[in-house]
């Protein structure tokens, strides 16, 4: 079945269709969820009670829209904080991993690889609960022996972003892997022999080449620590990121202003991936 | 090793090794320990299996555990039943540009929060939902439907949600087949079923065995879209350990469903990999 070899109309149109159902499948949630952020009604449900952009602008009760809703503006911003820091530590390790296993052969290099590997074959709220166990272990410890109270190891932002962190610098490693196999040596051995050190070399020549992937992994942490639920939800402390905010109110029950917050964050996160896109195509 | 370059190897060495013990070993070890301890006073704990013949004596831990698993078994493979006809058409037949968007159309859903992808279906689901009301309006229901809150529901939303972790990896092995080596296989004979199963099954099992180790390990682990989209019937095993631990604060159970979860994460994935022959490197790296 590919196009060199003849196939029957209608089973080729009997394909066509199963593919535009596929895409009509993935597109109705969040067209469903984009749609009612307009609806000009308590409920985000039918019937369609007409055209509205107070979920977003709107400052007076009952409809105040996101740029005036507190709470969910403060998520937010605890969101974007956690996923700046989880991308900053994740990638920076991410490039430390990536350099060590391609330069280096020592002894249980593979088992290290495969260890490495491991945190994204554990569910993440198996992480979540090993971290808030082993934190509390520790900062219960610390209390026992010098009454010290470690505030950084209770539930909360420091912890939430190592939960993250101990998955995502993961995905991060083999994002810049993945680029630097394809590094040709000699450009850096080009650059010693013209009388580099090897730290200006890399700062020179393999840095800049890894930039696309470094930018990549960069956004791909981003995205996936500002969507992260499972791992979150066991480590959260009393700033609650968007995602756990937003599932407390869904569970009393939802407003439109919910699918208002859910477009913002979908523009958002095309726009950024798009971003990306056009960065490495242009590289 | 020179000098220099010794330097530079522990100094690359310990980030990779202070991330995987302090956060991936000593943690796991931990919450080991904590599942093997009974409390049996105010602040006094003996070593003991008690946790886990609590688990394995109450029917609804048991129930639970072996209901989620199986569920996504089956999560799993119905995802690979939707995914494959797609990332084939994506893979062989489109061409060009046609290619491109159709790929990035299947990427751009998952860029987008699971929480916001589990709110739509419960706007498309629900008894005042989109569905219900398509239903009355085409004279097939009389009254509302509600299909939110049982099963199906949860499956809806686990295959979608997992859909993208299974078209990248089909795609990705797909793509690397020639298609020389479809037409020999006409040529030599075959129908469409038979070189689908002798030469392209075969060609994509690693994609196969990648994809279902990852939808399976997220169906398993997911707690978002059982607890919104099942009923009080259809409790998911990651909602016990949540009560476990921030409800009831039984932090000792709780570290014992933890390891039974990632205990059966482990198996299902090692004896996925062992059937096929396939390494974790390989599939994942």
């Amino acid at each position: 079945m590919i196009p060199s070899i003849p196939q029957s109309r209608s089973l080729r149109a009997l394909y066509g269709a199963y593919i535009a159902l596929f895409f009509l499948y993935l597109a109705l949630p969040l067209s469903v969820v984009a749609g009612f952020a307009f609806n000009d009604s308590q409920f985000p449900s039918l019937p369609w009670e007409g055209f509205t952009w107070d979920w977003f602008f709107g400052d007076t009760r009952p409809k105040i829209g996101v740029f005036h809703e507190r709470p969910i503006l403060r998520a937010i911003g605890t969101s974007a904080f956690i996923a700046l820091m989880v991308s900053i530590l994740s990638v920076a390790v991410g490039l430390s991993n990536a350099f060590l296993f391609n330069r280096y052969d020592f002894r249980g290099k593979g088992v290290l690889y495969v260890l490495m590997l491991l945190p994204l074959v554990i569910p993440g709220i198996v992480l979540g609960i090993s971290i808030l166990v082993f934190s509390s272990t520790v900062a219960n410890a610390a209390w026992d022996a010098a009454q010290i109270d470690i505030e950084a190891l209770r539930p909360g932002l420091v912890l939430v972003i190592l939960g993250q962190f101990s998955f995502i610098t993961t995905i991060a490693t083999l994002v810049i892997s993945a680029r630097l196999q394809k590094f040709d040596r000699t450009l850096e051995e080009a650059a010693l022999n013209l009388g580099a050190g090897r730290l200006t070399a890399v700062r020179t020549i393999t840095l800049p080449y890894l930039m696309p992937a470094v930018i990549g992994a960069v956004v791909v942490a981003f995205l996936m620590s500002f969507e992260n639920f499972n791992t979150t939800l066991m480590l959260v402390g009393s700033d609650a990121p968007l995602t756990v905010a937003m599932f407390d109110r869904l569970k009393e029950g939802s407003t439109p202003l919910l699918n208002a917050v859910s477009l913002l964050l979908m523009l958002g996160s095309s726009l950024l991936a798009l971003a990306m896109i056009a960065f490495q195509r242009k590289k | 090793m020179r000098d220099g370059t010794r330097l530079g190897f522990i100094l690359l060495l310990t980030p990779l090794v202070l991330w995987l013990t302090l956060l991936i070993f000593i943690p796991h070890v931990d919450m080991f320990l904590v599942s093997l301890r009974e409390r049996v006073g105010v602040g006094q704990y003996d070593t003991s299996l008690a946790n886990y013949h609590t688990f394995l004596t109450e029917p609804l831990y048991l129930w639970t555990f072996l209901r989620t698993a199986v569920m996504s078994v089956v999560a799993t493979v119905i995802t690979l039943l939707i995914a494959f006809p797609v990332s084939y058409y994506i893979a062989k037949i489109a061409k060009g540009r046609l290619q491109s968007t159709l790929f990035l159309m299947c990427l751009i859903p998952f860029y987008v929060s699971e929480l916001v992808r589990t709110f739509g279906w419960m706007i498309l689901l629900r008894e005042t939902g989109i569905v219900s009301n398509l239903l009355q309006w085409a004279g097939l229901a009389d009254q509302p439907v509600e299909m939110l809150y049982n099963d199906a529901a949860i499956m809806i939303g686990l295959v979608y949600t997992s859909m993208l972790f299974m078209v990248v990896p089909l795609v990705t092995t797909l793509e690397s087949l020639d298609d020389a080596v479809i037409e020999a296989g006409y040529d030599l004979g075959g129908n469409a079923w038979s070189v689908t199963r002798e030469i392209v099954i075969p060609h994509a099992a690693p994609g196969i065995v990648s994809g279902s180790i990852v939808v399976f390990m997220l169906s398993l682990g997911n707690y978002l879209t059982p607890t919104m989209l099942g009923g009080k019937d259809s409790l998911w095993f990651t909602e016990l350990i949540y009560s476990q631990f921030i409800v009831r604060f039984n932090w000792e159970l709780g570290a014992a469903f933890g390891f039974m979860l990632l205990f059966l994460s482990s198996i299902i994935v090692w004896g996925m990999l062992k059937l096929t022959g396939q390494t974790l490197e390989k599939t994942m790296g």
